[in-house]
């Protein structure tokens, strides 16, 4: 009798249920922000919709596209794995990848320009601007910056599932991990759809 | 069911060896020691800290300290209490050793996440107390960390803003583990109804910790990156906003004070049938009170904030709320006392700390009643009379029904008796001396006395000497309780395996448990 033998029991169902409430708590820990968010864009609603003007719509819906496709090859990744087809669930886990850090590259670019203008919290270029802009541009880097933190714990995931899968540790009859990764994924595009256009499409 | 040929889980030999067989098992019991141990000892310094305000309160002007020193003592006093003994207190220790055994399960459901639940405790911990010793200064912002003040001081605020946020990911993977456990690990047969009062407030405890926590964890990570990056939400000089941090603060640590006091509702709900020789009265009732509690709790966040500036209808509208949730607390205490009538009742030491719980948290609900009306709120806002009411909840209420639950379920952790009359001596000594040294603290309170001042108008000094001989009483009583505790679990007689006849699941196992609690799972019928 050792310890492992107490452990070693295999529940999906509970499993996913682990999953459901850590995604919960991922809920209202967003939803600190959002409240903030709601407060500022009502005290600041015509500085907040001229702020928005400074961010680019276009990676905005590019990221927003591709954040939407790497959700839907993750949920394929999770049928073909339960169709026991292990290599194409490897390339869609790869796929995810890649999206993802595709995803992060525009970030970097996007909030590398803004930097360069001096839009960004503390600086002169910004305290120019009135109370919105600052509230604003601070909410804005705060709030995709902790998502971006979430892609990068997601790649982080998807690439030990990516080497689960290979290895054979997840396979049709177990595989409640790529599934608890899936919804991660899940919850990591459901809030950007959200601060999206909270963000990039109120002016 | 007998098993004690079986080595218990205070002796096998697992992976690894000496104190690493303690610290990386994954054992919910031992972990449920290790958080016993490392709470008492933050809980030790944490008390201390009190002692030397009492010190400091015992005459008029400086006596032992200045006011920064002061200031930075009640914040140091209010962060360990709260976020390292309070919160995790009765869920990590008693909850973590015996919620799998009394539903009839082997384990929590995720053995590892508990032992990194621990972890994260620690490192928490050690995050927090640094703050003490690096840097400019301990933190003097009070426990709260209001906004503005906590990102213009200059003391070491951050480390305790990182630490609480880690201690908050501790606590919210347990009510994560715990919610799971019950869904899934209950013994076939116990259906949710059957389920014994105690995991049940786990289980509201459990929901709070994690809907609540994230939001002061999020509150936090904003008050870092005002410190860090000056991002301006709380900041009125930037157009922040720092009521919308008393705000969003008060959404998580309303709640907080109610993951504090459900798993004690818990404890008091096991020990007084066990001791009354009854069934609970009302067991539905309980539960139902419970879940309200952990549900209505989440609405009364402005009841702290009625001075802080609040449109006329939120004011009324958290009294109206507050009064509510008195409601299913006073339930509760019907409950129990309808349990007591007519019962045989043992007077044993758990008894002892359950009954005098009962009077304790009384005081505390009443006088809490007290702050929630709004005309009376504004005279008290702030006065000692606040510190009085939320000790006889906090500590009278908690703290209480923690000791009671430690001398009933002690013989179940170690396998060994305690000595009933050094145990009973501590009590009393602790129970006068907190009534001594809380009670006065009303009265100052009403006179005008603010709290969170190192000194006072010459008027207060009788009451406050009342005050700090109280403390010295309970500080003593404290020591006896402790010392008898310690010398028990090593040379106590053996215990039984139900010394008291209670009648849950735990008490059918020997006493010690072996490693996996039950060797078959136990049917319910």
């Amino acid at each position: 009798m050792t310890e492992h033998s107490v452990h070693d029991h295999y529940d999906h169902e509970g499993s996913k249920l682990g999953m459901w409430l850590f995604i919960f708590t991922e809920l209202l820990f967003f939803g600190g922000l959002f409240i903030v968010y709601a407060v500022m864009r009502y005290k600041n609603g015509t500085a907040f919709e001229l702020a928005g003007k400074e961010l680019d719509v276009f990676i905005g819906t590019f990221n927003t596209i591709i954040l939407l496709i790497s959700s839907a090859t993750i949920a394929m990744s999770i049928s073909s794995v339960r169709m026991k087809k292990k290599n194409l669930t490897v390339a869609l886990l790869g796929i995810t990848l890649l999206l993802a850090i595709v995803f992060l590259v525009n970030k970097y670019f996007e909030w590398g320009a803004k930097i360069e203008h001096g839009l960004f919290p503390g600086t002169e270029t910004l305290h120019q601007f009135g109370h919105g802009e600052i509230m604003f541009f601070g909410l804005y880097y705060f709030m995709t910056g902790l998502h971006a933190l979430h892609i990068i714990v997601g790649v982080v995931l998807i690439a030990i599932m990516m080497i689960k899968v290979h290895k054979g540790k997840i396979h049709e009859s177990r595989f409640v991990q790529l599934e608890n990764t899936g919804l991660y994924w899940h919850l990591v595009d459901i809030i950007w759809i959200f601060l999206f256009p909270l963000f990039y499409l109120i002016a | 069911m007998d098993n004690s040929n079986l080595p218990n889980y205070l002796e096998y030999k697992g992976k690894y060896k000496g104190i690493f067989a303690w610290i990386f098992s994954t054992d919910h019991k031992r972990i449920g020691l290790l958080y016993l141990y490392s709470i008492m000892a933050f809980f030790l310094v944490a008390a201390l800290l009190g002692l030397l305000m009492k010190f400091e309160l015992i005459a008029p002007g400086k006596t032992i300290m200045e006011a920064k020193a002061y200031n930075a003592v009640f914040t140091l006093h209010g962060i360990a209490m709260i976020f390292l003994v309070v919160v995790p207190g009765i869920p990590a220790i008693l909850g973590n050793f015996f919620l799998p055994i009394m539903i009839g399960a082997k384990d929590v459901f995720y053995p590892r996440l508990n032992l990194l639940s621990w972890w994260l405790y620690v490192i928490g911990a050690v995050i927090a107390v640094s703050s003490q010793f690096m840097g400019s200064g301990s933190p003097d912002t009070g426990w709260t960390f209001y906004a503005p003040y906590s990102f213009k001081t200059q003391s070491n605020v951050l480390p305790a803003l990182v630490g609480a946020f880690v201690l908050g990911f501790s606590s919210i993977l347990t009510g994560l583990n715990f919610i799971v456990t019950m869904h899934r690990m209950r013994a076939p047969g116990m259906k949710w109804m059957k389920m014994p009062l105690f995991p049940w407030t786990l289980y509201g405890t459990a929901w709070i910790q994690l809907l609540a926590t994230p939001v002061v964890g999020i509150t936090l990570l904003m008050v870092i990156a005002e410190k860090a990056l000056s991002i301006g939400f709380f900041d009125p000089a930037l157009g922040g906003d720092p009521v919308l941090y008393q705000h969003l603060f008060w959404i998580y640590s309303h709640p907080a004070v109610y993951i504090m006091i459900l798993p004690a509702m818990g404890v008091i709900s096991e020990v007084l049938p066990t001791f009354a020789k009854k069934k609970i009265f009302g067991y539905n009732a309980i539960v139902l009170s419970t879940m309200l509690i952990a549900f209505v709790g989440y609405f009364v966040w402005g009841h702290h904030m009625f001075t802080a500036g609040m449109s006329e209808t939120s004011l009324f509208a958290f009294s109206f709320l507050t009064f509510i949730v008195a409601i299913p607390s006073a339930i509760k205490i019907f409950n129990w006392l309808a349990t007591l009538y007519k019962g045989s009742i043992m007077l044993r030491t758990p008894m002892y700390w359950a009954i005098s719980f009962l009077f304790v948290f009384m005081i505390g609900g009443l006088t809490g009643m007290v702050l929630g009306a709004l005309s009376t709120n504004v005279h008290l806002h702030d006065t000692a009379f606040v510190v009085a009411h939320f000790h006889f909840i906090v500590f009278g209420g908690v703290g209480f029904a923690f000791f009671a639950g430690i001398h009933y379920w002690f013989p179940k952790i170690y396998g060994k008796m305690y000595e009933e009359s050094w145990a009973n001596t501590g009590w009393i000594m602790f129970f006068m001396g907190f009534l001594t040294l809380y009670f006065p603290m009303f009265l100052l309170g009403i006179k005008g006395m603010p709290r969170r001042y190192y000194d006072y108008v010459p008027e207060f000094h009788f009451t406050n000497i009342i005050s700090s001989f109280g403390a010295f009483i309970m500080i003593a009583g404290l020591v006896v309780i402790l010392i008898n505790l310690f010398r028990s679990a090593k040379r106590g007689e053996k215990a039984p395996a139900s010394p008291w006849g209670g009648k849950s699941l735990e008490w059918t196992i020997s006493s010690p448990p072996t490693l996996e609690n039950f060797e078959e799972i136990p049917e319910i019928k």
